[in-house]
């Protein structure tokens, strides 16, 4: 009989020995919204940290003449109605006498055709390949007209290129941010929970001091305290340093919790009697148990991460100009004034929105997917 | 009862010693202080007398003693009321912060008191009527307030107020208001200010409450003794709210004092910044840029203490309303 059913038994075998990733990512496909968080941000990092160059129409610094002009509408129709191909019109300067504005009005004798794949700034895709292509853009000369598809600033440089190129470092504070974070949290929470004792009595008061200070104003006193000489790329280090510093508490107390149980296990008892290194159970053993924990936290705890630089760089204590990321995007486009009369410049808003919506539900797809005690699906 | 008390507020005390020394320590990090920035502001002017000037300010504030001697005289004087004096506005610290500390109070309460009224009864809908539009339209809403930071949020009806309204929203007073005494209808003027700053702070934590409120309810409404208030025929609005909410809401109350109250206190003085108020937000971010370090540790020590003062009141509150729960 065993004979007999010998043919069946391998095809069953298969489908019950699924790993525990397959199981979870079994699971994770079934939340619609987690996987939509999934998709967005994957996008958003492409299209924003990866090759924003070759998106963005013009170059970060590419200054113009047409200081605060708004947003460009591209036209189908021309005076007559009649349906062409996409073009811009020109913009001619008008001075508003009555509000004492200048504004920019299109002038419409001078039409440019709005191609995709244009040549314009050069620059390095990836930081490797020499380019000129660009996504999209029109046929002039760019001394003569250009495309703001969101407008432009108080420098002439075309907004959409500056938020496309901004994302690149507030994505990517984030990401650094919590992979630093990650790297303290796990390795001391592990000897934390190992080992007891003065390690853990440290780790355990610090994170107490921590969660007692009031976390923003701390961020803010530590980067108001990174020296203004020093350049911009060793601040806008420090700052994701910060950043890890203060978020690595919560992770080592997680982890801590976890190996505290998982020491005890069968296969850990078992590890040691075999005469493996402290070292090797860490975080050979032990650390692995850990892994889907600390996935869901550090997910849900990124776009804290993004919302804290873009803060701290609004509020003129995080990075500075010339470096660009949406937090100091967001320090021209946050006054009273800039609000009335230039109000494109809050066009930075919605990629914020929209990154830490997606982490949100990309983390809670994952928590709900991770999560073995859900006895779902 | 009274032994919890006294024990807690002595932790907290020492807590707030090593808070002040930290943030005291920290704001001395950069090298330079506040005067390094004057003198060459002053030179700037074409000012000859700028070293003697600021000389003469360096020994008015104690900034040439070390720097333990200068922590040690703050802290004492800070304990007899005297904040030190602000670099900045060369005027006492208690000056400049006096009336935006009470603002600051009224703004996280007045926060606290929506996120409350508006998360309990939203939280109870959405787990009552589990399932049913209302629910699932919540449950939307949290979600995306709880994702929504308050300062964005704050900016984005600013740009609604301004371009669609053509309305002021800063400020606490109307213009006719801001100098004048006391009165019935400036404390009116107050509250009709109040309330978009009040509410705005409070979306973060309205989106997690719902969320909490919704759970927990659900799991005390499978319970037994819920069936049994209902097998003894009282009426359903008593069965939830008497019954069900009032065990619901405990774990709620210790979120309040640990999570909520704290994003509140710092929530609303990023929105502070944003829509111009005078609570301590914009003055603290102001004196940290400029290193103003006694009027940014006396922020940073009234934060502190707010949230320290809140984490008590959360845990009586929580000990009054539990009767299981026995603290000492």
């Amino acid at each position: 009989m065993a004979v007999a059913a010998a043919p069946a038994v391998p095809a069953k075998r298969k489908e019950l020995s699924q790993s525990y990733w397959s199981l979870v990512w079994y699971r994770f496909k079934k939340n619609k919204l987690g996987v939509l968080g999934g998709i967005v941000l994957i996008v958003l990092y492409i299209s924003f940290a990866l090759i924003p160059e070759f998106l963005a129409p013009y170059a970060l610094e590419n200054r113009s003449q047409f200081v605060e002009a708004p947003p460009t509408a591209i036209q189908l129709f021309d005076e007559q109605g009649r349906f062409q191909a996409p073009f811009v019109y020109g913009l001619e300067r008008r001075v508003d006498v009555a509000k004492r504005l200048r504004t920019w009005v299109p002038d419409t004798d001078r039409k440019y055709p709005v191609r995709l794949f244009v040549q314009g700034d050069e620059y390095q895709l990836l930081g490797l390949i020499p380019m000129n292509i660009h996504l999209f853009g029109i046929d002039a000369d760019p001394r003569e007209a250009r495309i703001f598809l969101l407008g432009a600033d108080a420098l002439g440089r075309d907004y959409l290129t500056r938020i496309l190129y901004g994302g690149r470092l507030s994505l990517l504070i984030g990401l650094i941010g919590q992979f630093l974070t990650i790297v303290l949290g796990m390795t001391l929470g592990v000897i934390s929970g190992y080992y007891g004792g003065p390690v853990d009595m440290f780790v355990q008061r610090f994170t107490e001091f921590l969660a007692a200070f009031p976390n923003i104003p701390l961020f803010m006193a530590l980067s108001a305290a990174i020296p203004n000489y020093w350049s911009p790329i060793a601040v806008y280090f420090m700052l994701t340093i910060i950043l890890a510093f203060l978020g690595w508490g919560g992770l080592a107390r997680q982890v801590r919790g976890l190996v505290l149980s998982l020491r005890e296990r069968e296969y850990a008892l078992a590890a040691k009697s075999f005469g493996a290194s402290d070292l090797r159970i860490m975080f050979r053993h032990l650390l692995p148990g850990t892994t889907s924990h600390v996935i869901v936290i550090a997910t849900l705890s990124i776009p804290g991460m993004i919302l804290a630089e873009t803060a701290l760089s609004w509020l003129g204590l995080g990075l500075r100009p010339p470096l660009t990321s949406w937090g100091t995007l967001l320090q021209d486009a946050a006054t009273i004034r800039a609000i009335r009369f230039t109000p494109w410049l809050l066009w930075v808003v919605p990629p914020i929105l929209i990154t830490i919506f997606a982490y949100n539900m990309l983390g809670d797809g994952l928590r709900d997917a991770m999560d073995p005690y859900s006895g779902r699906g | 009862m009274v032994n919890y008390i006294i024990r807690r507020i002595g932790y907290a005390l020492i807590l707030l010693v090593l808070v002040s020394f930290v943030s005291f320590a920290i704001i001395e990090l950069p090298p330079g202080d506040y005067l390094t920035q004057k003198i060459e502001q002053l030179r700037a002017r074409g000012d000859r007398s700028a070293e003697q000037q600021v000389e003469r300010l360096r020994k008015r504030y104690g900034l040439d003693k070390p720097f333990l001697e200068r922590y040690v005289n703050w802290a004492t004087n800070f304990l007899r009321g005297d904040f030190g004096e602000s670099f900045e506005y060369e005027r006492p610290v208690s000056e400049i912060l006096g009336a935006r500390l009470g603002y600051t109070v009224i703004l996280a309460i007045a926060t606290t008191v929506f996120t409350w009224a508006l998360a309990i009864p939203l939280g109870v809908y959405s787990a009552v009527k589990q399932y049913s539009l209302g629910d699932q339209i919540i449950s939307v809403i949290s979600f995306i307030g709880l994702g929504m930071p308050g300062f964005l949020l704050a900016l984005i009806v600013l740009y609604f107020a301004v371009i669609l309204f053509n309305m002021e929203v800063v400020g606490l007073f109307s213009p006719e208001y801001e100098r004048a005494p006391w009165s019935l209808g400036k404390v009116l003027d107050l509250l009709n200010h109040l309330w978009l700053p009040a509410l705005i702070s409070a979306i973060t934590g309205i989106g997690g409450l719902v969320r909490i409120m919704r759970g927990n309810l659900l799991d005390t409404l499978g319970q037994p003794f819920v069936e049994a208030a209902r097998a003894r025929g009282l009426k359903n609005r008593t069965v939830i709210w008497k019954h069900a909410v009032r065990i619901a809401i405990n774990p709620l109350i210790t979120i309040l004092g640990s999570d909520v109250f704290p994003s509140i206190v710092v929530g609303s003085s990023l929105v502070a910044i944003v829509l111009n108020l005078p609570t301590i937000g914009p003055v603290f971010v102001d004196s940290l840029r400029k290193l103003d370090m006694y009027l940014a540790g006396t922020c940073i020590v009234f934060l502190t203490f707010m949230l320290l003062v809140g984490n008590l009141v959360a845990d009586l509150l929580l000990a009054w309303v539990d009767p299981r729960i026995r603290l000492d």
